[in-house]
């Protein structure tokens, strides 16, 4: 809750004068019954107009004071509201951009987004209420007994004695239906689950012609779902009856000892009337008072979860500057004996690695699925630390690089490829915003992309819709290519980058990242043996481990798992057969 | 891309659709309305009776304790009944409420269950889930909160006019001037607010797209150093979002005090008309009592009312979803003679055409003659009808002219249950259920024995990293198979069609999450597997097809070329042209 009362600090103002006002409000709404009393004590019992017209005239007037204080608490809730929210959203996106890989992965995409947006949103309406009822209700309900006490004490102790029992059957029932609604929402989820399946899984079900066990399992979920309902429902269908009947019987109580008291003249009529009207009242707010605790619990919940993300620090440091040293000028990557172990992962995803590639070499990456051949160019960028050994990037230690010093040197080229709406241009500035429009179209030109993007409107202009979704697999996949080739990095990854290309254009990219002059060190991912076979170096990975490392002919020769993924790729007449 | 279900007519024809869902419950409802209708009687009877002790009341030494003591008895009574009443009234409208509600998520799920598929592959799977989960919901609230507010609230407000009438005139038109005041300024400022609430979401919506694309991009972002300029973007946003936000959120919280002012207001004026009444012996002092905490409630019905009416129009139009749901085309219904297949793997089809939509043909006049136990791939550039003839084999779409017959029977003719049997598939998109593993290898055969099931999986190559997983066989799957990895899904999909056995196989590019050396091991499972069964296999990877005993190269919905591996080569056409391109990048 620290990230949120800090949000809140700015508004300390709002924060301390929206309750007050709303405090003044309930203390002008608890004088109307006594002046109601007054007007039917005094004024009808002797007669007084003029009595009853001012008194009048002071009941209009303190419903319009308390209009005006209503209003103005009203804006200063909504300020401290939204600004607070506004701030702690705003808190948390910068806290986000600070985190690294590893904190991303445990945290996930989905969560993070959850927490900015509905949960940020829950926070600012719990805030909004808690400024404007959390005071107020209490207030109410104790002004109200002490008015109470102020008209007649033997007759408050009745409202007394009801207020516990009052209070024990609304938060009792609360208590009682929170955990319920909880287990009615699993259910809901499970039935929701249940659906979306059928729904995604419907040539499978048709297939093994399921479709009556999944009605039956759809069924058995709902009714489940569908009591739990009407249990939680008959619980908090007590509720008002119960209130009722409590509030009620004190009326009761009050009239009969009232007619006492009328009796003996300590009491008069109207102050009969004002205590009835008290003791609504209490009802009134105590019912307000669990809704809010409802909404305030969902808040905070909402809150912690928020914070549980700002406590979240960084597990990766980087230095500002970098130490001034010599180093080698030919060598651009070098694993010296690299581990790998993912933070809560059981097993390592690399194990002994070792390599080391020069200035203008392209390297080629392979192996099978979770071979661990992302996780090894991933700790290139240093998006990710090796638990053990050292990664040294064109000479130095990669943890004695300053962030954006090597981010700036490496081009890397994800996986998944990811473009963000704008434009071309603006996506392709991504990591240099003043590039010139040569440079785009050069950069362009190497990744194959030139030809479509000539070809739609507006050329560098044209637009991009939200994650690239205008663009086809293969046109994203070179245009991400062209994003991590305007930067003239000095080292170059390409994770698998052109999965989606065919033959022909993979190769022409190839043809081109070859052509480009300069000392540019490139590390092709692939699965595609065809893709590599050209390589200055093959780092074959399998099971995490290196498998083999060398030219494609060499490996061939020595590399029993590389020449099995080669020949499973272009097997000669009659292999298959095995 | 998807067009809506077909509109449901007029709020009307719903409206009498809701009552026939809830007429089987209608001696609950019959239950609910006497309750609601006891309920508000005694509710409004006790402010006269309280009213009726305090004039029993006068004066110190004129107070008449025999009335205040039979005025308390019946309060008492009132006050039991109202109890009882309303807590039976709220168990019939639950009763109701989710009784109708589960019966239409269940007639919904039997509804999707015999939905032809082109009407399914219509519409985006989100939101028939959206009608039977959200929009159900939905309905069930607005259908309790019918109940239970606008019968009672209704009632209320007629009984309490009834008894202000009964005492005093002016008082009541007072009452009933004023009152509807506090609803004109609640829609007011509702109106006035809408603008900026609707500025709101446009802007929260924005930025949630913002949020988004930035979050899911993060890798990027950290790999290109953009953070500082992401931070920007998003102060953007969100500095206007702040604004329009704090004038919605303001705007829309004048409404409490608003018509609280003017409950106030009708206060002061029936306490003093009441007052002045009172003072020239018009009424009692008991009557002001029962004017002034009438007037009090009076302004609660019309508030709950206008809000129910919110509530049943949105819950209206969610049923009605859900009736657009009920009322899809069901598939043509099986002939009563149809036939249980015996299927012997023999496949023809004759002078086929289909077409998805009616302006774009795509499978024209197309022949095939395919004998028990061959082996037929098919391939050919994307969109070129390779899925959709798999569509078609499996019955999931029927032909539109022409005939698809197994073993010499019409698939038309047979049943489609004996029909879905006789083939065993396998797609790329990998569909588990949620369960455990051991479940999804059984999902064809419930029944199967733990020894048929570990050899299925053992075929399949999937044996050995099952038993690697925490729980072994007994490991649960989540929705989406979280927790293994898509090539594993894939595995298992092939195991729960090995355990099946069915004399016809379809792979539908069943191998492509899978890498080159795996998928070899699981080739050679296959064609054990396939020994002696026809087999219809999609790929994208040539390499996998090259064995099959007839390639069909299809393109534009047409069988280009047809033959085995070394013919086709032989003829250098479009296949060999599709086979070459693949060696392409060695000539670098």
């Amino acid at each position: 809750m620290k990230g949120l009362f800090s949000c809140l600090k700015p508004y300390k103002k709002e924060s301390v004068l929206a309750p007050l006002f709303k405090m003044l409000e309930a203390a002008f709404d608890l004088l109307v019954p006594l002046i109601m009393a007054d007007m039917i004590n005094i004024g009808i019992a002797g007669q007084d107009t003029p009595y009853l017209l001012k008194r009048c005239a002071l009941l209009v007037a303190l419903a319009l004071v308390g209009f005006g204080c209503s209003v103005i608490a009203q804006y200063y809730a909504a300020r401290a509201a939204v600004g607070c929210a506004s701030g702690l959203r705003r808190r948390l996106f910068a806290h986000i951009q600070s985190l690294g890989f590893t904190e991303l992965d445990a945290l996930g995409t989905s969560t993070l987004v959850t927490r900015m947006t509905s949960d940020i949103n829950q926070v600012q309406s719990g805030v909004k209420l808690f400024l404007r009822l959390f005071l107020r209700s209490p207030f109410v309900v104790f002004g109200a007994v002490m008015m109470a006490f102020l008209v007649d004490r033997k007759m408050a102790l009745i409202i007394l004695a009801a207020l516990p029992a009052l209070a024990v059957v609304v938060f009792g029932i609360l208590l009682w239906t929170t955990p319920l609604y909880k287990s009615v929402q699993r259910k809901l989820d499970s039935v929701l689950g249940i659906a979306r399946e059928n729904l995604s899984g419907v040539r499978v079900v048709r297939a093994f012609n399921r479709e009556e066990a999944e009605i039956q399992r759809f069924e058995s979920a709902n009714a489940v779902l569908s009591g739990m309902q009407r249990k939680v429902g008959r619980i908090s269908a007590l509720m008002n009856p119960l209130t009722y009947l409590i509030v009620n019987l004190a009326i009761i109580a009050i009239i009969k000892s009232g007619a006492v008291a009328v009796d003996t003249g300590r009491l008069l009529p109207g102050d009969l009337i004002a205590l009835i009207s008290y003791m609504s009242q209490i009802l009134i707010e105590l019912v307000k008072l669990a809704n809010l605790i409802i909404q305030v619990s969902k808040a905070a919940a909402c809150a912690g979860r928020v914070q549980g993300i700002l406590d979240t620090q960084a597990s990766m440091q980087f230095p500002d500057v970098l130490p001034e040293k010599t180093f080698p000028e030919q060598e651009a990557v070098c694993f010296d004996k690299v581990s790998l172990r993912y933070a809560g992962a059981g097993a390592e995803s690399l194990t002994d690695i070792s390599f080391c590639a020069l200035r203008g070499q392209t390297i080629g990456v392979i192996g099978g699925t979770g071979s661990g051949k992302s996780s090894l160019v991933h700790l290139i960028p240093r998006f990710y630390d090796a638990s053990c050994g050292t990664v040294r990037i064109l000479g130095r230690p990669v943890c004695e690089w300053p962030k954006q010093v090597l981010r700036e040197k490496i081009g890397v080229v994800l996986q998944h490829a990811q473009l963000f709406s704008g434009t071309i241009r603006s996506n392709l500035c991504w990591g240099c915003a003043e590039a010139t429009d040569e440079q785009l179209w050069a950069a362009l030109e190497t990744a194959q992309a030139g030809d479509f993007v000539r070809e739609k409107p507006g050329g560098l202009d044209a637009p991009v819709e939200q994650g690239g979704r205008n663009f086809s697999g293969g046109q994203r996949q070179r245009l991400t290519i062209a994003r991590a080739l305007v930067t003239r990095p000095q080292i170059l990854i390409l994770d698998d980058s052109a999965s989606a290309l065919d033959f022909a254009t993979d190769a022409a990219l190839r043809r081109a990242l070859a052509a480009l002059t300069g000392s540019m060190t490139v590390f092709l991912v692939s699965q595609r043996a065809s893709s590599l076979k050209h390589a200055d170096q093959i780092l074959v990975l399998e099971d995490g481990r290196l498998a083999g490392c060398g030219k494609h002919e060499q490996l061939l020769e020595s590399c029993a798992v590389y020449r099995e993924i080669y020949e499973s790729q272009f097997q000669k007449e009659g292999v298959v057969h095995a | 891309m998807h067009k809506p279900l077909q509109k449901q007519g007029k709020n009307k024809s719903v409206l009498r659709r809701v009552l026939y869902a809830v007429a089987p419950y209608w001696f609950f409802v019959l239950v609910s309305l006497l309750c609601a209708a006891l309920s508000v009687a005694a509710q409004l009877y006790v402010p006269i009776l309280s009213g009726q002790a305090i004039d029993a009341m006068l004066s110190a030494g004129h107070v008449n304790f025999a009335m205040v003591g039979r005025i308390a008895v019946i309060i008492a009574a009132a006050t039991a009944a109202t109890v009882l009443a309303q807590w039976l009234m709220s168990v019939c409208n639950n009763r109701v409420a989710y009784f109708v509600c589960r019966d239409l998520r269940n007639a919904a799920i039997c509804k999707i269950q015999k939905m032809p598929l082109s009407e399914l592959d219509l519409h985006p799977a989100g939101d028939f889930v959206s009608r039977i989960v959200a929009d159900a919901d939905v309905f069930t609230d607005g259908l309790l909160l019918g109940f239970t507010q606008l019968f009672t609230g209704v009632l209320t407000i007629t009984g309490t006019l009834c008894f202000m009438l009964s005492v005093n005139i002016p008082i009541t038109l007072i009452v009933v001037l004023l009152t509807p005041l506090s609803l004109f300024a609640a829609s007011f400022i509702a109106k006035r607010s809408y603008k900026h609430f609707k500025q709101q979401t446009e802007q929260r919506g924005e930025q949630t797209a913002l949020i988004n694309e930035l979050l899911e991009g993060q890798r990027v972002v950290q790999a290109f150093g953009h953070e500082a300029q992401s931070l920007q973007d998003f102060d953007k946003t969100n500095e206007r979002l702040e604004k329009t936000s704090l004038k919605a959120v303001f705007f829309s919280s004048l409404t409490n005090p608003v018509t609280r002012f003017i409950n106030g207001l009708v206060y002061a004026g029936v306490g003093v008309s009441g007052a002045l009444y009172a003072v020239s012996g018009g009424i009692s002092i008991g009557e002001l009592s029962v004017f002034l905490s009438y007037a009090n409630q009076y302004a609660k019905p019309f508030n709950e009312i206008s809000g129910v009416v919110t509530e049943l129009q949105n819950a209206l139009a969610c049923a009605a979803r859900i009736f657009q749901l009920l009322d899809a085309p069901s598939q043509t219904p099986e002939p009563a003679d149809a036939a249980v297949l015996q299927a012997d793997g023999h496949v023809q089809l004759k002078d086929v055409s289909f077409r998805y939509q009616p302006a774009r043909p795509l499978i024209e006049n197309l022949n095939l003659d395919v004998k028990p136990g061959q082996r037929i791939a098919i391939v050919g550039p994307t969109g070129c009808g390779k899925t959709t003839l798999i569509n078609l084999l499996m019955r999931f779409y029927d032909v539109d002219a022409g005939s698809i017959e197994v073993s010499g029977r019409d698939i038309r003719s047979v049943t489609r249950a004996s029909l879905r049997k006789s083939y065993g598939m396998v797609l790329q998109d990998t569909w588990l259920c949620s369960g455990t593993i051991r479940e999804n290898i059984a999902y064809g055969k419930p029944d199967a024995s733990e020894e048929e099931i570990l050899a299925a999986a053992k075929a399949a190559h999937a044996h050995s990293f099952i038993i690697r997983l925490p729980n072994g066989y007994d490991t649960r799957i989540s929705e989406d198979g979280a927790g293994i990895s898509q090539g594993q899904k894939q595995l298992l999909c092939i195991a729960r069609v090995m355990l099946c056995l069915p004399p016809m196989l379809i792979l539908d590019e069943a191998t492509s999450s899978i890498d080159t050396r795996t998928e070899i091991q699981i080739q050679s499972a296959f064609s054990h597997m396939m020994q002696g069964r026809t087999s219809f296999i999609v790929a994208h990877r040539l390499s996998t097809i090259r064995e099959a005993d007839r390639i069909l190269v299809m393109r534009d919905g047409h069988i280009v070329e047809q033959g085995n591996h070394e013919s086709l080569m032989a003829s250098d056409g479009f296949y060999a042209r599709l086979y070459n391109s693949q060696f392409e990048g060695l000539e670098l």
